[in-house]
């Protein structure tokens, strides 16, 4: 660029010569560089390919990686070079060249940089509806469900129908567990999952707001009170995965954390029966499955509110009438 | 003023807002309940540990916020704490003395016992006359009955134990008045309660486990969620299992 200007200096002396050598070693290194972070670093960047969202995000962050490598090789590149052979020489005392006005220059640099900002644009908004909606934390009525089955029946399911696992995500204060409607609604501590299953999550919030975050699936959606949102993925391998709160919730939000499984569909059907059965007391005494909980609708809470004069107090738990508030 | 004398007033307000953001950070954020040690106390592969639950706190500045209480096993006194020490790969014998009235559970789960020997706790009631006879008890459902005060929960053990309350309302409504509710005065120990025992072994590696209440159990605060249930040395609490 220093090669536009018309006084003898530093820069203009090798200045075409100079930009040669920086095109042909930034091609050289892009093409290395770009091959490094797709092929080698691209199958390792997290979340992994536990499932299809994952799969996904990592295969958009590869790629986003790897449109990025040639923009950061060429900057360092520029610098790098600036700073080898265009320094300021011991005793020169001149000024640099001055530059202005070049328009090649500015209408290439508007151009590239539009059309990579452009293509990153419509690549990201493509990919947030591919492959199930926005891959994670769709929201409480997602338009996109690509590839997933419909939600045919709410209390049963089979392996290999057209009907959804569904899973409901119940975070509080501070821990979480899982309901299966399709098989009874029992609710456990555990959350497990057949591999090779399409699988909606439904989450929400007994308390404050929280955010379910499994990790090595690829899913993330808020769990907030009164509110249902909606997640989908397939898990692709057996194994474990950790699942995390990631919204600050309180303070032991750090310690809301607990490891899910994925087993094989035929593992995972006895683990639910079985399951289903353990827990045929307690899922008696829960509420009917909802997709929301509200805890101070007294019709829900029972008698013992009433007996003790706990009114639901507009939403709080207590007695309006005790003084301390935060 | 002079520029010696202005550089030390800088100095000093500088160092006084230091000494100030030290001592809100030792005082309010680093503080921590102390640690009744169970550890010396061990013997034969179990160990001994007694809770208390409070309706209020009166040996602190929240009078009003519900507590537990650890006793000491060195003097016999109970201690306003959550956090307690126990040996590693041992049994602990967990006794809860629940003076705390019931309140419903928000997620009806937490009334069922888990991780505990035979995912029971055997519990007596005292109803301020006698007490009745052990009843094992692997669910309780607090929003049916006047069953659960508070539950004590350990999520990195999948220990889960719904702490029994006195079992009527009036019994709820006739809670001690002063805590600890025992050994201050012969009245309180009369004051209705339950006694809920459960075992559970520790692991071998040790470690820190944080234990809580899932009772929403912050009275006054919206949803029950904050105040006593939002602060350690209440609801909330730690275990040191020393390896």
């Amino acid at each position: 660029m220093a090669a536009e200007a018309g006084p003898a200096t530093v820069g203009s002396k090798g200045g075409r010569r100079d930009g040669l050598w920086l095109l042909v070693i930034w091609i050289v290194l892009s093409i290395i560089g770009c091959l490094l972070v797709a092929l080698v670093w691209g199958p390792h960047i997290p979340p992994g390919d536990a499932s299809n969202t994952a799969a996904s995000q990592q295969v958009d962050i590869t790629v986003l990686a790897t449109i990025a490598t040639p923009v950061v090789i060429g900057v360092l590149l520029y610098v790098g070079w600036a700073l080898a052979f265009w320094r300021q020489k011991p005793g020169d005392e001149t000024d640099a060249a001055p530059i202005h006005g070049n328009t090649r220059i500015t209408a290439t640099w508007i151009t590239a940089t539009s059309v990579i900002v452009l293509a990153l644009a419509v690549y990201g908004t493509v990919e947030l509806i591919a492959p199930a909606g926005a891959g994670a934390g769709q929201g409480p009525q997602p338009i996109f469900q690509r590839g997933m089955p419909p939600a045919a029946s709410d209390t049963s399911w089979a392996p290999g129908t057209n009907n959804i696992l569904q899973v409901q995500v119940i975070g509080q204060q501070w821990a979480w567990t899982y309901r299966y409607p399709q098989f009874g609604g029992f609710e456990t501590t555990d959350l497990v999952l057949p591999v090779n299953t399409p699988v909606r999550f439904n989450v929400t919030s007994l308390d404050v707001i929280h955010s379910f975050w499994a990790y090595q699936l690829g899913v993330k959606a808020d769990a907030n009170p009164a509110v249902n949102n909606v997640a989908f993925t397939v898990p692709k391998q057996t194994g474990q995965f950790v699942v995390r709160c990631a919204e600050l919730c309180g303070i032991w939000h750090g310690a809301m954390f607990n490891y899910g499984k994925v087993m094989p569909v035929a593992a995972f059907m006895t683990w639910a029966h079985a399951t289903e059965i353990q827990l045929a007391a307690l899922t008696k005494i829960l509420p009917p499955y909802a997709l929301t909980y509200d805890p101070t609708v007294l019709a829900n809470v029972g008698k013992v509110n009433e007996e003790l004069g706990l009114t639901s107090a507009g939403g709080g738990y207590y007695n309006p009438a005790d003084p301390e508030q935060p | 003023m002079s520029l010696p004398a202005r550089a030390t007033t800088l100095v000093i307000a500088f160092l006084a807002v230091v000494a100030g953001g030290i001592f809100v950070a030792l005082h309010y954020i680093g503080s921590q309940p102390p640690t009744v040690d169970y550890t010396s106390v061990a013997s034969n592969g179990q160990v001994n540990v007694t809770l208390m639950t409070t309706p209020q706190t009166t040996v602190t500045d929240k009078p009003d916020w519900v507590s537990y209480f650890i006793k000491n096993p060195s003097t016999g006194q109970f201690v306003h704490t959550t956090y307690f020490k126990v040996p590693a790969d041992t049994q602990v014998n967990i006794t809860v003395l629940g003076y705390d009235g019931c309140t419903p559970l928000r997620n009806p789960l937490w009334g069922k016992v888990t991780g505990t020997a035979g995912n029971v706790e055997v519990v007596r009631y005292y109803n301020g006359k006698a007490y009745s006879a052990p009843q094992a008890i692997s669910l309780l459902n607090s929003w049916a009955d006047c069953s659960v005060q508070h539950t004590f929960a350990i999520p990195g053990l999948g220990l889960n134990v719904p702490v029994a309350s006195p079992n009527t309302v009036a019994e709820n409504n006739a809670l001690c008045g002063t805590s600890p509710c025992v050994a201050n005065t012969a009245d309180q120990a009369l004051a209705p309660h339950t006694v809920v025992r459960f075992s559970f072994k520790t692991p071998k590696a040790g470690g820190t486990f944080r234990w809580q209440c899932f009772v929403p159990c912050g009275g006054g605060f919206v949803d029950g969620n904050g105040g006593p249930m939002a602060t350690v040395g209440y609801m909330m609490g730690q275990m040191e299992v020393q390896a």
